[in-house]
């Protein structure tokens, strides 16, 4: 057990290593970065003078070397347009994007367990096919658009909540919704498919067997069963979930980290881009080592081997 | 006498398969014609601006013009001609990056799932890496660092989406290699080419087709996506994605001009998900994980 | 001795399959019957019909369905887990699988009184400490604490006969307890069993299909083909002098010492068992018995050979003098 997770661990710091890597990569291979920040309009004389400022002008593995070095340590430079250290530009966004994740996966979670379990339990009906159909629709849903169509209705013409920005609570009801849509017709697929194999089970058979009822059979012994897979996967959709706020952020003009991406991109502030990429990434991999966790926590089978 | 029924279960699933499959054909078979006969069935030049006529409203709504059945962009463009346009660039888009990621992602999968030990740590290393890196994100900065085209677009879709490509082929192709027939060819001093393509790729084509359908309604709304956002195919290319984005500052007077290409992007989107939700349930193979 | 349980006329189709035919058993107080055939006889059905566990899809008939004198064939859901776990209790055929790996033995054992007695924690795990015991569990203490996949498959067994007598239930049905055991395994549970009902004077459905079992621990058998219940007699009588042409068939297919004579075959019964269709009359055993005659497509009588002894044949008690076995 304890072996496994070391093994589990090694595998991440590698996969980290390896995005970093990447990260460096990225905006490298993709033409002459000075030239990239110098813009369209600058001069030969500019360009030098960048390349120069940047140490661009070093051989690449010393550059790569030199990089690593500080990301490691959490250094990831200084932006080339905000002017500031990136990790106080990321470490001041995060709280948005986190809450914005977790709102998201919590609605998520409130809609697809119970669609999934009522699909389960009247499995083969027009229950089931209805959660079935739901699940299709959200899953092509494009989420920009549902973005907008719920400012059009809900901003604009009911007026009920704030059309975008960052501020109150308000602010992140309806990005919400739209990162949920995109993390819900797995969640619910994995429920119900999860809770049909539980209650075609023997212990559910034994459970009636034993005269208990049907909330304690549903719930505490098929549900039970069916949400060890069910909770490591939100763990991971979650991760999947802030690095897809991007889009839901730019939309709703959400001030997260997504959004500053957005920005960043949209000035060549390549440290920026560099940055939230890897911090996003490092997210996901904690996120699915937390996911192995929970499941070990989760299974007996796992946690007492 | 008593008559205690408990209520029937099961058997309908392929039902419902019959009546998905033949939605989701039936969509995307249209949008694939409408997409090879654009050219011959588009009313209206698509790229064709005519600043006197901005806005106009689709022919059934209030206001609406005749002569363009969807109403006119911001730039007075026939917007029925640019959906069907729009529906060119989706499928294109789907099918090649699906090409793409598909050629990538099956022989990581099968190369891992074959041979084993170290190759597959290999390819397990660079699925969970894959999986890690952010896809939106990684797009854009691409896109903004080279200047977004059309072929760009493709090739780095298809550069990040091999992943559901690999975990499938990898176990399906496992499942293959230990199945007792496999064993019995083994034994019989075939070789491994022959059992890769005579035992190996029939067996997961089907797995693989389920994945297709995913991945190419995945392809279609990050192809929009990253339209709307700026960087996917380029102006004045009538991409549904761009379409949105480019309509968005008048949604709030006239909502039709960005609930059209949502909507057409939503239908397609759909009607691929049925395709592959029918055929993964009459194939009877579950990818929920 | 009264009856504990009284199947009359029971008919239980699952889709289109006749799974049980009017088939009746009575099972007495502190009792053992067992329910003898091959698979897919209608056994488990039958038993899983009384506990009201049928899979979906499948519908159910009674002419009478009495549990200790009450009749329960018109009970709902509700009335039936009642009964369940507290008066009525089952066994499964499957240890490994039928225990919840995510809760513990003690957590598993102790809702059942919970549920049906509301009894206090502390007294409920006691209670299943107690049981642990009784069915020859050592250490029950630390059992309770563990989780199912720990326990060796017997063991499991042992925690699931513990748990279904954690009400003192009036009648317990084992649906094959043994089968998925070593046979040494086997020895020790049955003769728990046998101990227990003895001790506790409980009435038990023993579903097998091993007769040397049924030899040992039956007080009453009743023999089921194709969804009906052939014969059924006390058990000396049965082994003594089965009258319907399926027991006698499958009483030569049993190697007993001292009677089977070396080079002399074992019997067999040619054909299978037929997959029978709603709407099928008739004796089921027809087109695999010798004696069969055109009478045998009609309504099958059931005959009286007297002292509990009843067949379903068309044949007269006794045909053909000796017993065959």
């Amino acid at each position: 057990m304890l072996r496994f997770f070391l093994r589990r661990f090694a595998v991440a710091v590698l996969v980290a290593l390896t995005v970093l890597t990447l990260a460096f990569l990225l905006t490298r291979i993709s033409g002459d970065l000075a030239i990239s920040i110098a813009g369209p309009n600058a001069t030969q004389q500019d360009i030098e003078t960048i390349r120069e400022a940047y140490g661009l002008n070093r051989p690449l593995h010393v550059q790569y070397l030199d990089w690593l070095g500080r990301a490691v340590q959490g250094d990831f430079g200084e932006s080339y347009f905000f002017r500031d250290r990136v990790a106080n530009l990321i470490a001041a966004r995060m709280p948005v994007t986190l809450t914005l994740g977790l709102v998201g996966l919590a609605i998520a979670l409130v809609v697809s367990l119970p669609l999934g379990i009522l699909a389960a339990v009247r499995e083969g009906t027009w229950v089931d096919r209805a959660v079935t159909m739901v699940a299709l629709v959200g899953q092509a849903m494009p989420s920009f658009w549902l973005g907008l169509v719920l400012m059009v209705v809900f901003g604009l013409q009911l007026a009920w909540l704030p059309i975008s920005g960052t501020g109150s609570w308000e602010h992140f009801v309806m990005p919400g919704v739209v990162l949920a849509f995109s993390a819900i017709p797995s969640l619910t697929r994995l429920t119900r498919s999860g809770m049909i194999e539980a209650l075609a089970s023997d212990y559910i058979r034994t459970a009636r067997a034993k005269g208990l009822s049907r909330l304690s059979i549903l719930v505490k012994h098929g549900f039970r069963n069916a949400a060890i897979p069910v909770v490591s996967i939100a763990a991971v959709q979650l991760g999947f979930m802030l690095g897809g706020s991007i889009v839901i952020e730019t939309v709703f003009a959400l001030h997260g980290v997504g959004y500053l991406a957005w920005e960043s991109i949209s000035k060549n502030d390549f440290p920026v881009v560099q940055a939230v990429v890897l911090v996003l990434a490092l997210l996901y991999i904690a996120l699915t080592l937390l996911a192995d966790l929970l499941n070990a926590v989760l299974d007996p089978r796992l946690r007492t081997s | 006498m008593t008559t205690i029924a408990t209520t029937a279960g099961g058997g309908r699933r392929t039902l419902l398969g019959n009546w998905g499959f033949l939605v989701g054909a039936g969509i995307v078979g249209f949008c694939a014609i409408v997409a090879l006969l654009a050219p011959w069935i588009v009313p209206y030049d698509p790229f064709a601006i005519d600043l006197e006529r901005r806005l106009v409203p689709p022919s059934f709504m209030e206001g609406g013009d005749p002569r363009n059945f969807l109403g006119t962009d911001q730039l007075g463009r026939d917007y029925f001609s640019r959906l069907i346009y729009g529906a060119r660039i989706s499928m294109v888009i789907g099918v090649l990056t699906v090409i793409t990621s598909g050629v990538i992602g099956i022989t990581l999968g099968v190369l891992g799932g074959f041979y084993g030990g170290k190759i597959d740590d290999a390819v397990v290393f660079a699925i969970t890496t894959r999986l890690s890196i952010p896809a939106v994100l990684v797009a854009l900065a691409v896109a903004a660092l080279r200047g977004s085209s059309f072929m760009l677009v493709v090739l780095v879709l298809g550069l990040l989406l091999w992943d559901r490509f690999a975990v499938v082929a990898r176990s399906t192709t496992m499942q293959i290699r230990n199945l007792d027939y496999v064993a019995a060819a083994w034994c019989a001093g075939v070789s491994r080419w022959w059992v890769l393509t005579r035992e190996v790729l029939p067996n997961i084509a089907t797995h693989l087709a389920v994945v297709a359908t995913l991945e190419m309604a995945l392809a279609i709304l990050l192809e929009a996506a990253l339209s709307f956002l700026g960087l996917g195919v380029p102006a004045p290319l009538p991409s549904w994605g761009l379409m949105i984005s480019e309509a968005k500052e008048y949604m709030f007077f006239t909502p039709w001009v960005i609930i059209i290409p949502g909507a057409a992007l939503f239908v397609l989107v759909l009607g691929v998900n049925l395709l592959g939700d029918a055929l993964r349930d009459m194939m009877g193979t579950d990818l929920s994980r | 001795m009264s009856a504990l349980l009284e199947i009359e006329g029971l008919r239980v189709t699952i889709g289109s399959t006749a799974a049980v035919r009017g088939a009746s058993l009575t099972v007495n107080k502190g009792e053992t019957h067992c329910l003898v055939g091959e698979s897919g006889c209608g056994k488990s059905i039958t038993a899983l019909s009384v506990m009201g566990l049928l899979p979906k899809g499948s519908r159910r008939e009674t002419t009478a369905l009495r549990f200790a004198g009450q009749e329960i064939g018109r009970f709902g859901e509700r009335d039936m887990s009642r009964l369940r776990g507290d008066r009525m209790a089952m066994i499964f055929q499957e240890p490994m699988t039928s225990l919840n790996p995510a809760y513990t033995v003690g957590s598993q054992m102790t809702e059942v009184l919970r549920r049906h007695r509301g009894t206090p924690r502390a007294q409920a795990v006691d209670r299943a400490a107690e049981l642990l015991a009784r069915v020859g569990i050592t250490a029950p203490g630390l059992r309770l604490g563990q989780f199912p996949h720990q326990l060796s498959g017997g063991l499991r067994q042992r925690v699931m006969i513990a748990m279904a007598l954690m009400c003192d239930p009036e009648l317990l049905i084992a649906d094959e307890p043994t089968t998925a055991l070593d046979v040494t395994v086997q020895a020790q549970i049955l003769r728990l069993l046998a101990g227990l009902q003895k001790d506790l004077g409980l009435g038990i459905l023993l579903i097998t299909h091993d007769l040397g079992i049924v030899a040992r621990v039956a007080d009453r058998v009743s023999v089921m083909y194709a969804g009906e219940v052939v014969e059924s007699a006390p058990t000396a009588a049965l082994f003594t002098a089965p009258d319907h042409p399926y027991t006698r068939g499958l009483l030569s297919c049993v190697p007993v010492p001292g009677k089977v004579k070396r080079d002399e075959p074992l019997g067999s019964i040619p054909g299978v068992v037929p997959r029978i269709q709603p709407g099928f009359a008739g004796c089921g055993f027809r087109d695999r018995c010798a004696m069969a005659t055109p009478a045998c497509a009609g309504t099958i009588p059931r005959r009286d050979a007297g002292g509990g002894h009843e067949v379903l044949c068309v044949l007269e008690p006794r045909w053909g003098g000796a017993a065959a076995a």
